[in-house]
């Protein structure tokens, strides 16, 4: 088996989706078939290959240091689903405090 | 002592805010907004098809760090993805660098109890910061027990240099000293390249200590700690300390050393555990495909090294030997944060010697009576120039400079003016002076019995007659000199 | 139908020009005519009839005034709803987004106002632009005009059938593996994939970053130019924006000649699992362009078979991260916020209520691809098998101009045909993965109809990067030569919604 459905759980549970388990019976399987046909990938001879991560072969594309006009508080806020003093009102947060 | 069963390693993570004009992928300004979201923009609030544009002058401020921390910089490097879902952070990933850091190994010497230490340096890399929470319902406004938050996001994307340094062992009871000690000489030294305003009060220089202890002799290291909320360069060094104790208790009772995050308190000076963690966090790192490579011309780093003005460590060698000071003194200086100020005093006029002498002196004094920094009195390095002048010059004394301190710190005026307006200059009109002398000579028999018979001492029970008789505005020196002349 | 309708981009614009046809005129008779068959359809999402007949005025007026216009003035054009528009909704398919107005307008958005294009409304896609039929919109597939029955094909399919029904002349979508020009081949239209980097990304709500590339329908190849070249060019606000010119397109689609070119088929695209009229109708046209003065040569591009694994490799991974910015904290839907239950509870049923089964199936394959301990074996290796694409491309074009191939193995399918089957439905990018994952340009432009059902078929025609006019000169001279030989242009065959 490439993926356990308990591994599919967990990346649900990594992706932040309340994955129902009725879904994570229909995915498993499915996430099987695909990652054991995508890792395909692992047959090419690739010693020594660079990887992608950029096509273009662009670098160095920068800004000046020179400030623009930036949206209004009404507009940063205005399809917010709750709002209030000014900022974007959240349920509590678990979690460590940086 | 602790340090008898074990060898403390210490590692430190700093995030410096970097003083640029506006953010780091957008053109959002920097500057202090008293609106709350009042300068997000598509970018930076993460908006559906918005993308970012690298600040260039972020990137050279990055560059100007690694190169005064002896740092390579990368010919090439990518900015990458760092994922996690956190309300603070509009796109639930942050833009940061991950194995391609733009600057690494490098160093920076702190000189700790007279000798030098090394800190090597893993690396310096760029990143965005977050928007702040403020949490609500909870007991003391922190996110435990709150009931919900509110997310204001100004403060996302402005630029972050995080530096890491490389894990430091062999400091033994020192460890938290030389934590403290790096914190102080990183923060002078991006203060001197003027890349952030470093204050660590406001946040713009933030803090992580990473503490192990591996027992004495063992080549195995221990499990180490990460404290966060270290706001000030004092709880830098009683957060490892701390943490030192509490380890060491954990390993003298046979326990485990936790790997956590933990939280500093100021109050306590100790450290309580962070949330724990169940799983470790996997950031699912990969390049950030919406910008492209950094790679730093050859041309233009060489011109950043060359602008890099003279810093902290060779200015303090420098000064040391125009100062003629000994390593002692020189500490001494740099202990009491007084360099730039003595230097702007010499500066302005004073002699090395007179100018350590006031600021580490009477002024030390006043600024702990005050509880506030050498820095924040309200006298310049300048005025206490003009001090040292006058005493130089005569006009005044020590102890009435003192009471011009005491005048202009009370906000009375510049030295000149508070001179006058006290009427504090030193008495030096001979006759009026042979006459207190005179006096003092008459009103006391015994002293001048005592001095005629040899016991030189008793001159100051004299001086002091005419110190108190002319309220303090007589030169000393000079009034000895007469008393000995009158007495033969 | 209004035969205003009927004319090309082209026409219209030439007639707007000579103040023959106004614009609120072609603006009011391309609103009749969704108002008359999108019901069947459901290409558009979000019709603006208000906005864009006060645009239509707008260009009038100034025209009236001896205001010299670009050529697209007073055209309407579809967009598809993965670019941001203000004052009017922008979805993506995505019952996360639905109602989202956003405050600002994509890049791409802008230059269709500044030229003077007239926005008729937003088109349906495949939910974040992930799937080849639309069947993954979250409210409800469109239809292929050809037969009501039959996938437009996708993501862009909603922008498809819309050009392909007469609603919109033109129409902007995204092509990421191949979703401008699959649903182009099945509606027997014109669709491009420019080079990377050639169209701004600013404000294109973003499935995979590095290879998410706006692009343009039309019914004709000039068509498609002219609107390929208006969108276009360097954007300071996207860092994979391409500094250069716009390589001269129209000229390309006017000049149209194809003697001397040397063309390459790909034969590792062809084969089992291809549809045979699909592979008929593109013979035809490989020999048709040889009549026409190419040299035709057969080439190998080996690691070509890798690409559809190291796409659903690579597209899943970005997208996993693109798409963690859609948690109900800021904007769009919010789920089972009651007060009782914490952030991160709210986010899991948000996401889970907001995003449809494709989406979520992309996202834990990308979280999975990208995890410690299997990046380098999947992300990683991908990436790799992504230069080796690349290189065999840099070597293909070595000896050749452009590379020919089928758009896609078959023609359309019905609808819900693939539904329940990913891995069916992924092989419908096939042929156009491997531009994608080099970042080179492609078009596919309509070469018959497959005998066994009548179907449209697409020719792809891929140039390397920057070299966009190469795919126009060899479309229009196929187009050119196809229509001839037709007698029509292709779509009068399109029946579906006769009735």
């Amino acid at each position: 088996m490439a993926i356990t459905r308990d591994e599919v759980a967990h990346l649900a549970r990594l992706s932040r989706i309340e994955l129902t388990d009725a879904e994570l019976d229909h995915l498993a399987p499915q996430l099987d078939q695909i990652i054991t046909a995508v890792a395909q990938v692992q047959e090419v001879a690739a010693e020594g290959i660079p990887p992608t991560s950029h096509a273009t072969g662009l670098v160095n594309v920068f800004r000046d240091d020179e400030p623009v006009p930036c949206l209004t508080p009404a507009q940063a806020l205005d399809q917010a689903p709750a709002v209030e003093l000014g900022r974007f009102r959240v349920p509590r947060i678990l979690g460590t405090e940086d | 002592m602790i340090t008898d069963r074990y060898s403390p390693v210490i590692g430190l993570e700093t995030h410096v805010e970097l003083g640029t004009r506006t953010k780091m992928f957008c053109g959002c300004t920097t500057e202090f907004n008293r609106d709350h979201n009042g300068q997000v923009c598509p970018v930076c609030l993460g908006l559906p098809g918005s993308l970012p544009v690298a600040n260039k002058k972020a990137i050279e401020y990055t560059i100007k760090i690694g190169l005064a921390l002896h740092c390579s910089i990368a010919s090439w490097c990518r900015f990458a993805r760092k994922n996690y879902f956190y309300p603070d952070m509009p796109k639930n990933f942050q833009i940061s660098q991950y194995d391609e850091p733009l600057c690494s190994d490098g160093y920076l010497d702190v000189v700790v109890a007279g000798s030098t230490v090394r800190v090597g340096i893993e690396r310096v890399h760029l990143e965005e910061d977050t928007g702040k929470s403020l949490h609500i319902g909870g007991a003391t406004g922190r996110i435990h027990g709150a009931d919900y938050s509110l997310v204001d996001y100004n403060r996302a994307g402005i630029p972050l240099v995080e530096i890491v340094t490389k894990p430091v062992d062999g400091t033994g009871e020192l460890a938290p000293l030389v934590a403290r000690a790096y914190v102080t000489e990183l923060r002078d030294l991006l203060r001197t390249l003027d890349v952030s305003d470093v204050r660590m009060e406001e946040g713009s220089l933030r803090c992580d200590v990473n503490t192990s202890l591996s027992p004495v002799g063992s080549s195995v290291w221990g499990t180490r700690t990460e404290t966060k909320n270290v706001n000030s360069l004092r709880s830098v060094e009683r957060a490892v300390r701390s943490e030192m104790e509490r380890q060491a208790l954990v390993l003298d009772g046979g326990g485990r050393v936790i790997q956590e995050t933990r939280h500093f308190h100021e109050d306590t000076g100790t450290t309580t555990s962070g949330r724990s963690k169940e799983e470790a966090q996997d950031y699912r790192y990969f390049p950030e495909p919406d910008l492209v490579p950094i790679a730093p011309p050859a041309e233009w780093v060489e011109e950043i090294r060359a602008s890099l003005p003279e810093l902290p460590s060779a200015r303090r060698t420098r000064l040391q030997a125009e100062w003629g000071l000994s390593d002692l003194d020189m500490a001494a200086l740099h202990n009491a944060d007084a360099l730039d100020l003595v230097d702007a005093t010499v500066a302005a006029g004073a002699s090395p010697a007179d100018a350590r002498k006031w600021w580490l002196g009477e002024l030390a004094r006043r600024a702990n009576e005050a509880s506030v920094e050498l820095a924040a009195l309200a006298i310049t390095p300048s005025q206490v120039a003009v001090v040292a002048g006058l005493v130089a010059a005569g006009t005044l004394n020590d102890r009435l400079a003192r009471d011009v301190i005491d005048g202009v710190l009370a906000g009375e005026g510049s030295p000149d003016e508070v001179v006058a307006a006290r009427g504090l200059a030193v008495v030096s009109d001979s006759a009026a002076l042979t006459a207190a002398v005179d006096e003092a000579i008459l009103a006391d028999p015994d002293a001048v019995a005592s001095i005629r018979a040899g016991r030189t001492g008793a001159i100051g029970v004299l001086v002091g007659a005419v110190m108190k008789a002319t309220r303090g505005k007589a030169d000393a020196a000079t009034v000895r000199s007469l008393i000995e002349q009158r007495l033969g | 139908m209004s035969e205003l309708t009927r004319l090309t981009a082209a026409d219209m614009s030439e007639r707007l020009r000579a103040r023959d046809i106004s614009a609120a005129e072609l603006t009011e008779a391309h609103l009749d005519r969704i108002e008359a068959v999108d019901g069947k359809l459901h290409a558009f999402l979000h019709v603006a009839a208000d906005k864009a007949r006060a645009q239509a005025r707008d260009i009038d007026a100034r025209r009236s005034q001896q205001e010299n216009l670009p050529p697209l003035a007073g055209v309407p054009v579809a967009v598809k709803d993965v670019f941001a528009t203000v004052g009017m909704p922008t979805t993506c398919g995505s019952r996360i987004l639905e109602g989202w107005h956003p405050p600002y307008d994509a890049t791409i958005t802008r230059r269709l106002k500044d030229n003077g294009a007239i926005i008729l409304g937003k088109t349906n896609m495949d939910e974040f632009a992930m799937g080849s039929s639309t069947e993954n919109s979250a409210f409800g597939p469109s239809r292929n005009p050809w037969d009501l029955a039959k996938i437009p094909g996708g993501s862009s399919g909603g922008s498809s059938a819309a050009v392909a029904g007469y609603e919109a002349p033109l129409a902007i979508g995204t092509d990421t593996g191949g979703s401008i020009r699959q649903p182009a081949a099945v509606c027997g239209i014109v669709g491009t994939k420019p080079t990377y980097g050639g169209s701004s990304r600013y404000g294109v709500v973003a499935f995979a970053s590095s290879l998410d590339t706006p692009g343009p329908f039309g019914r004709t190849v000039l068509d498609a130019a002219l609107l390929h070249e208006a969108m276009s060019g360097h954007d300071p606000m996207d860092s994979t924006s391409v500094d250069a010119p716009v390589p001269p397109v129209v000229e390309a689609a006017r000049q149209a000649d194809v003697s001397g070119m040397r063309i390459g088929v790909v034969t590792d695209l062809s084969g089992e699992g291809y549809q045979p009229g699909v592979m008929a109708r593109f013979t035809e046209a490989v020999e048709l362009l040889e009549h026409l003065g190419a040299k035709i040569t057969e080439l190998s591009c080996p690691h070509f078979k890798y690409a559809l694994p190291a796409y659903y490799l690579i597209a899943p991974s970005e997208c996993s991260s693109n798409l963690a910015r859609f948690d109900g904290m800021r904007y769009g839907l919010r789920v089972g916020d009651d007060g009782t239950r914490d952030a991160e509870q709210v986010m899991r049923l948000t996401r889970e209520e907001g995003f449809g089964p494709e989406v979520k199936r992309r996202i834990v394959l990308g979280a999975y691809a990208l995890s410690s301990g299997y990046y380098d074996a999947y992300y990683g290796k991908a990436q790799q098998v992504r230069t080796l694409i690349i290189r065999d491309f840099e070597a293909a074009f070595g000896q050749v101009d452009v590379l020919v191939s089928p758009v896609t193995p078959t023609t359309a399918f019905g609808i819900g045909e693939r539904a329940d089957d990913p891995m069916a439905m992924y092989l419908a990018d096939l042929c156009t993965i491997p531009s994608d994952l080099a970042g080179n340009a492609a078009i596919s432009v309509p070469c018959g109809l497959a005998d066994e059902d009548g179907l449209p078929v697409g020719l792809q025609v891929m140039a390397p990067a920057m070299a966009d006019d190469r795919l126009y000169r060899v479309g229009a001279a196929a187009e050119a030569a196809l229509t001839d030989r037709w007698g029509q242009p292709i779509l009068s065959g399109a029946k579906g919604l006769d009735a």
